[in-house]
C-alpha cells in the first residue's frame, strides 16, 4: 500500500523503480481529495503542482541524478513562505498573499526533490495547542476515542502537518515549534516529530512568532524519516543572523546508534502531581525500554521547570506583539479602510486577527510596555538563562532526558476552550526544551485507556540531534507502534 | 560674555542638546542589501527586509558599523567593543515593520567630544553623550493627493548614525557651530555626506532656558532641522517661546516641536499624552555585535588626517594664522587643493591667493573647487611667474582672471597677451620721465611738500606701462628722479 510506506522505504523503491513518482504522488494527492474535506489538515491543496513536481522527479531519477527526497510527497505548515502558493499563517490577515520568494527550509527540500501537496493548517500564526484558532476552520484529529465519534483535536500549532501525516494524506510534512508545536501535535496523532536546536534550521521566510523560540522541524511517521526530512531542512542560511554555521551531520546513520553506554535523565520536575497514569505508565515503560537496550537511567533535577510556562507566556507574546507589527493592511494582505491611519490599523488589525493572537499581542505589549518591562520580560529572560543551566548542568552528567510529551492524550473539539490557560498547560513538558533552545523530540509510544495515542519526549544537548536520533529509534523499535487512526483503519 | 535673551523678568540662560542624525555612506542599507542612492524612483531601493514582508531577516551590513566606528574614532570618542541592537516599536506608514532597528542601552560608541570655534576666536569643548546605529524610516508624501498619502520606502533601512551631545551649548551660534564641526568631521572621514538640503545630516534641537545659577528646566524638543541656519533660528524662537511661557506664570511643558521657517517659530507636535511608549526590548534576530579590537585599531590607523589636526599641521608647515588655516581646512578638498599648491612655496601668500582671488574668481564664474577651471598645478605655476618677477601682482590678478574664464595655462597667457613685466630701465625710466612731464603741476605740488603725491605718480607710470612695470624698479626710478 503506497500510503503506508515510509520516506525510507518509498525512497529506495523510487529509485529501484518499483513504480513511478508520478504514482506515488498521484495516490496521496487522491487521498488528500478523499480525506480533506472532513480532516481540514490543508488549508490549500496543490494537486497539479504535486503532479508536475513528481513528473520532474521522474525525469530526474530516469536519469540518475534525483536528490534524496525525490518524488516524496510532502505537506507544508502554512507558516512557510512559499513561491507562487497562496501563505495566510492560518490567518485572515494575510489574505491572498501569495510569496515572491520561498522559505530557506522549503526550497531545501525543494532542491533535494521534494513534492508539495498543499499548505497545512495551523493554529493562527502559530498560537495555540489545538488548531482550534485558524480563520480557515479547525483540524480533525485522525484518531477518536474508542467506541466515540466527537472530533479529537489533532494538537497545535501544527495539527494540519501532525494529522496529514497521522491520515496518510502526506508520507512527512515540516512543522515549526515554538513551545510545543510539533512535539505536541505529534503526540496527539501518534506519529513522530522533531524540533531541532535553535539556530538549527534556518528562520528565513517562515512567518515569525518569537524569534528567539521558533524552529522549523518535521514530522514523519517514523523517526528515521525525521531523520531523513531534517537532514534535508538543516543547514547554514545567511540570511538568517541566530542560523548556526554547523555542518548537517548524517542524521539518518545516527538513528542506527543505540543507546548501549548511554545515560539517560529522568527529571524529577516532570512528575506532576496526579499526572494521568496512562502517562506515567508508558513513561516507566520507555525508560524500561532504554534499560533494556543498554542505557543508564539517571534521576535528575531540573529545578527551574515549573517557571518553563509562566516565562514562555511572556517572553513569546512580548517578541509576537512586535513581529505581528508588520501586519497592518499597508503593504499585503487585507486592508480596511479607514478614516486616518490609526483608523485603519485598528480595523485592519481588529478584523484580521483571531481572538487568541489579540490576546497574545496584548499580553506581549503589556509586558513590555514602561513600567513593566523589568518586572516581566526582564525577569522572564533572566529565568530562562537560568533554565537552559539547568539543561547544562544536567547535560554533564547524561545524554539524553525522557520525559512524556504532554500530560494527556488528545482532547475534544469544544473541550479546554473557555479558559486560555488551561490550554497553555498542554505545554508544560515541551516549553522548558523550547526556552533553552535544545533539541527535542516525540515519538509514538502506545496508546491511553480510550485507545488514543501518547508520545514520549526525547531532550538532547544543543546541536547533539544525533543522539536525540538514537534514543528515539531505540524506542520506536520497542514499542513497536503500529495502532492506526480510526481514518485509515 | 555670554548669550542670554532678555525677558521682562530679566536676563535668561539657553540651555541647548543636539541629536543629529547622519546617514551613513555605504552602497546598501544597514540590515539589507538594497541600494542607497538618493533622489531614485520611488520604492526602488526596497528589499523585502526592508519592506517588512513576512518571514524576512535583518543581517548587519558590516561596512555600516566601520563607518559608525570612524565616526567615533573621529570624535575622540569610546568604541564600545560589544553593543547591542534592540527594537523601537511604533506604528508609522513609513515604518513598515512597525519597529525601527536601534540600538538604546547599549550603543556602539559613548562618550566623546568636540572642539567648536567660536567668532570671538574662542575655543569651546562639547561633550559627545554617545553614538549609535539605527535604521532610517521611509518618506511619507501627504501632498500628492486630496485624499491619500504616499509612501517611499527606499530610505527605509538606511544606516542611521544617531549622535546625541551633551546639553553642552548656550548660545544659537554655538548650536550652529556645533553642527558645522560635525559635518566638516564626517565628510573628512567618507562616513556621511553631510547634505542637509537632501536630508542625509539632520538635527532635533533640544532646547531650554533657566536664569543664571539655575538647576536645568524642563526642555522641548524641535524634530528634523535640516540647515544650520534654521538650527540657529530655532534655538532662538524656542528660547523665546519658553520665556514667554515661564514669565506669563505658565509651565512649559515638555513635548516635541516642529520648526516652521517661513513663521520663525515653533509648533507643537505631540504632548507628552501621545508620545509613545517605545518598549526597547533587544531585537532576537541579531545576536550581539562584537568588534575585534584588531579590527577596530586597523580602522583607527587608516583614518584621514582630520580638520583639527590638519589645521594644527597648517599653521605649524605653512606658517599661517588661525583663521587662514581654519578655512583651507573647511573641507578635504580645500585642503587638499591648498597644499598641492603650497607644497615648495610661500605657505602664506599661497593661502591669501587661495583664500582671496582664486575663491572670488570661483565664484564669479559658478565653479566650486571640484570642478575649478583652474588647478592646483595651474595656480602653482602663476605664483611661481610672480616669484620670478615675470608678472608683478597685479597683472598676475587679471591673469587669473582669465584662467579661470578659460583654462588656460598662465604662461601661455602671458605670452599671448604679451604681460610680462617690464624691468629694462631705459623703459621704465621713459615712462618715469613722461609722468612727470606730462603733470608739471602735479610735480610742483610735490616738491613743495605734498608727498603723497608720490602715489599717484606711481599709479600714472603703471598706466602708461599698462600695468606691466616692475612696482620695485619703478618706485626706485621714481624716486630717483624726483630727487
Amino acid at each position: 500500500m503506497l500510503l503506508d510506506l515510509t520516506i525510507v522505504e518509498a525512497a529506495a523503491a523510487l529509485r529501484r523503480r518499483e513504480f513511478s513518482a508520478r504514482e506515488l504522488v498521484g495516490a496521496h494527492v487522491d487521498a488528500v481529495a478523499a480525506l480533506n474535506p472532513r480532516l481540514n489538515a490543508f488549508i490549500t491543496v496543490t494537486p497539479e503542482l504535486a503532479l508536475a513536481q513528481a513528473d520532474a522527479a521522474d525525469k530526474a531519477l530516469a536519469a540518475g541524478d534525483a536528490g534524496p527526497l525525490a518524488g516524496i510527497p510532502l505537506a507544508i505548515k502554512d507558516l512557510f513562505c512559499t513561491e507562487g502558493v497562496r501563505t495566510t499563517a492560518g490567518s485572515r490577515i494575510l489574505g491572498n498573499f501569495v510569496p515572491p520568494y520561498e522559505s530557506f527550509v522549503s526550497a531545501q527540500l525543494l532542491r533535494d526533490g521534494a513534492v508539495f501537496l498543499g499548505k497545512a493548517n495551523l493554529d493562527e500564526f502559530a498560537m495555540g495547542s489545538s488548531n482550534m484558532t485558524s480563520a480557515y476552520g479547525p483540524v480533525e484529529n485522525p484518531w477518536k476515542r474508542e467506541g466515540s465519534n466527537a472530533v479529537m483535536v489533532p494538537g497545535g500549532s501544527s495539527g494540519g502537518s501532525a494529522a496529514a501525516v497521522a491520515a496518510r494524506m502526506a508520507m512527512g510534512s515540516t512543522g515549526t515549534d515554538t513551545g510545543g508545536s510539533i512535539r505536541q501535535p505529534a503526540a496527539f496523532c501518534g506519529i513522530a516529530g522533531i524540533k531541532p536546536t535553535y539556530g538549527r534550521c534556518s528562520r528565513w521566510g517562515i512567518v515569525a512568532f518569537a524569534s528567539s523560540l521558533d524552529q522549523a522541524g518535521a514530522f514523519a511517521r517514523t523517526v528515521g524519516d525525521c531523520a531523513v526530512l531534517l537532514g534535508s531542512m538543516a543547514g547554514f542560511d545567511p540570511k538568517d543572523s541566530t542560523c548556526s554555521e554547523r555542518p548537517v551531520p548524517d542524521y539518518l546513520a545516527a538513528t542506527k546508534r543505540g543507546v548501549r553506554g548511554l545515560r539517560v535523565g529522568v527529571p524529577a520536575e516532570y512528575r506532576m502531581d496526579g499526572m494521568n497514569p496512562d502517562v506515567e505508565r508508558l513513561w516507566q515503560q520507555g525508560l524500561a525500554w532504554l534499560r533494556d537496550a543498554g542505557a543508564e537511567i539517571v534521576d535528575v533535577s531540573l529545578p527551574h521547570t515549573k517557571y518553563g510556562l509562566p516565562t514562555y507566556y511572556i517572553v513569546a507574546p512580548a517578541e509576537a506583539s512586535s513581529n505581528l507589527a508588520r501586519y497592518d493592511g499597508v503593504r499585503f494582505g487585507v486592508r480596511q479602510d479607514g478614516v486616518d491611519l490609526i483608523d485603519l490599523y485598528e480595523r485592519t488589525r481588529a478584523a484580521g486577527f483571531g481572538d487568541e493572537v489579540k490576546r497574545r499581542i496584548m499580553i506581549g505589549t503589556y509586558v513590555l510596555s514602561a513600567g513593566y518591562y523589568d518586572a516581566y520580560y526582564l525577569r522572564a529572560q533572566k529565568v530562562r538563562a537560568l533554565i537552559l543551566k539547568d539543561f547544562t548542568d544536567v547535560f554533564a552528567h547524561v545524554d539524553a532526558l525522557l520525559t512524556p510529551t504532554a500530560p494527556t492524550g488528545a482532547f475534544g473539539q469544544g473541550e479546554k476552550m473557555d479558559d486560555p490557560v488551561a490550554m497553555y498547560l498542554n505545554d508544560v513538558f515541551t516549553v522548558p526544551a523550547s526556552m533553552a533552545g535544545v533539541p527535542g523530540m516525540s515519538v509514538p509510544a502506545g496508546l491511553d485507556g480510550q485507545g488514543l495515542p501518547l508520545g514520549l519526549q526525547v531532550i538532547g544537548r544543543p546541536f547533539d540531534e544525533e543522539t536525540v536520533f538514537a534514543v528515539s529509534q531505540v524506542l520506536e523499535d520497542a514499542a513497536a507502534f503500529s495502532a492506526m487512526p480510526a481514518v485509515r483503519a | 560674555m555670554s548669550y542670554v535673551l532678555e525677558g521682562s523678568t530679566g536676563p535668561w540662560e539657553v540651555v541647548i542638546g543636539l541629536e543629529v542624525h547622519a546617514q551613513v555612506i555605504s552602497h546598501s542599507k544597514l540590515f539589507s542589501g538594497a541600494a542607497t542612492d538618493f533622489g531614485s524612483e520611488p520604492n526602488t531601493q526596497v528589499s523585502f527586509v526592508d519592506a517588512g514582508f513576512p518571514g524576512m531577516l535583518p543581517v548587519i551590513n558590516r561596512e555600516c558599523v566601520a563607518q559608525a566606528v570612524r565616526t567615533g574614532l573621529g570624535l575622540n570618542a569610546h568604541i564600545n567593543l560589544v553593543s547591542r541592537f534592540d527594537r523601537k516599536n511604533y506604528f508609522y506608514a513609513d515604518l513598515p515593520t512597525g519597529y525601527q532597528i536601534s540600538q538604546y542601552e547599549h550603543p556602539i560608541v559613548g562618550a566623546g567630544k568636540v572642539e567648536i570655534e567660536l567668532s570671538d576666536g574662542s575655543v569651546k569643548e562639547i561633550g559627545v553623550t554617545r553614538l549609535h546605529m539605527e535604521q532610517d524610516a521611509g518618506k511619507s508624501l501627504h501632498d500628492q493627493s486630496p485624499s491619500k498619502s504616499y509612501i517611499d520606502l527606499n530610505r527605509a533601512g538606511v544606516c542611521l548614525m544617531e549622535i546625541v551631545s551633551e546639553p553642552d551649548m548656550r548660545s544659537p551660534e554655538e548650536a550652529g557651530a556645533y553642527v558645522r564641526k560635525l559635518r566638516q568631521l564626517v565628510r573628512y572621514l567618507g562616513t556621511c555626506d553631510g547634505n542637509m538640503e537632501e536630508g542625509s545630516m539632520r538635527a532635533d534641537v533640544n532646547v531650554s532656558v533657566r536664569k543664571h545659577g539655575e538647576p536645568f528646566r524642563t526642555r522641548c524638543e524641535v524634530k528634523n532641522v535640516n540647515s544650520i541656519r534654521f538650527v540657529q533660528q530655532a534655538v532662538e524662537a524656542e528660547a523665546k517661546r519658553q520665556i514667554a511661557v515661564w514669565e506669563d506664570g505658565g509651565t512649559v511643558m515638555q513635548e516635541t516641536r516642529l520648526y516652521d521657517p517661513s513663521r520663525g517659530e515653533t509648533r507643537s507636535m505631540r504632548s507628552k499624552e501621545d508620545a509613545h511608549d517605545y518598549r526597547y526590548f533587544p531585537d532576537p534576530d541579531l545576536l550581539p555585535l562584537v568588534l575585534d579590537e584588531d579590527w577596530a585599531e586597523d580602522l583607527r590607523s587608516r583614518l584621514p588626517e582630520l580638520p583639527d589636526a590638519k589645521r594644527a599641521r597648517f599653521m605649524a608647515e605653512y606658517g599661517i594664522p588661525f583663521y587662514d588655516a581654519g578655512v583651507l581646512v573647511a573641507e578635504q578638498v580645500i585642503a587638499d587643493f591648498y597644499e598641492t599648491v603650497a607644497r615648495g612655496r610661500d605657505g602664506k601668500l599661497t593661502s591669501n591667493w587661495v583664500i582671496g582671488d582664486f575663491f572670488a574668481g570661483l565664484n564669479r564664474t559658478g565653479h566650486t573647487i571640484e570642478n575649478s577651471p583652474v588647478s592646483a598645478a595651474s595656480l602653482g605655476k602663476l605664483l611661481d611667474l610672480m616669484a620670478d618677477s615675470t608678472i608683478n601682482g597685479k597683472i598676475a590678478k587679471e591673469v587669473l582672471e582669465i584662467m579661470m574664464d578659460t583654462g588656460d595655462d598662465p604662461g601661455s597667457i602671458i605670452d599671448a597677451r604679451g604681460l610680462r613685466q617690464v624691468t629694462d630701465s631705459g623703459a621704465i625710466d621713459a615712462a618715469v620721465d613722461a609722468v612727470l612731464a606730462a603733470n608739471p603741476d602735479k610735480l610742483a605740488e610735490y616738491k613743495s611738500g605734498k608727498e603723497k603725491l608720490f602715489g599717484f605718480f606711481v599709479g600714472q607710470i603703471m598706466k602708461q606701462m599698462a600695468g606691466k612695470g616692475n612696482p620695485a624698479l619703478v618706485n626706485e626710478a621714481l624716486k630717483k628722479k624726483l630727487g
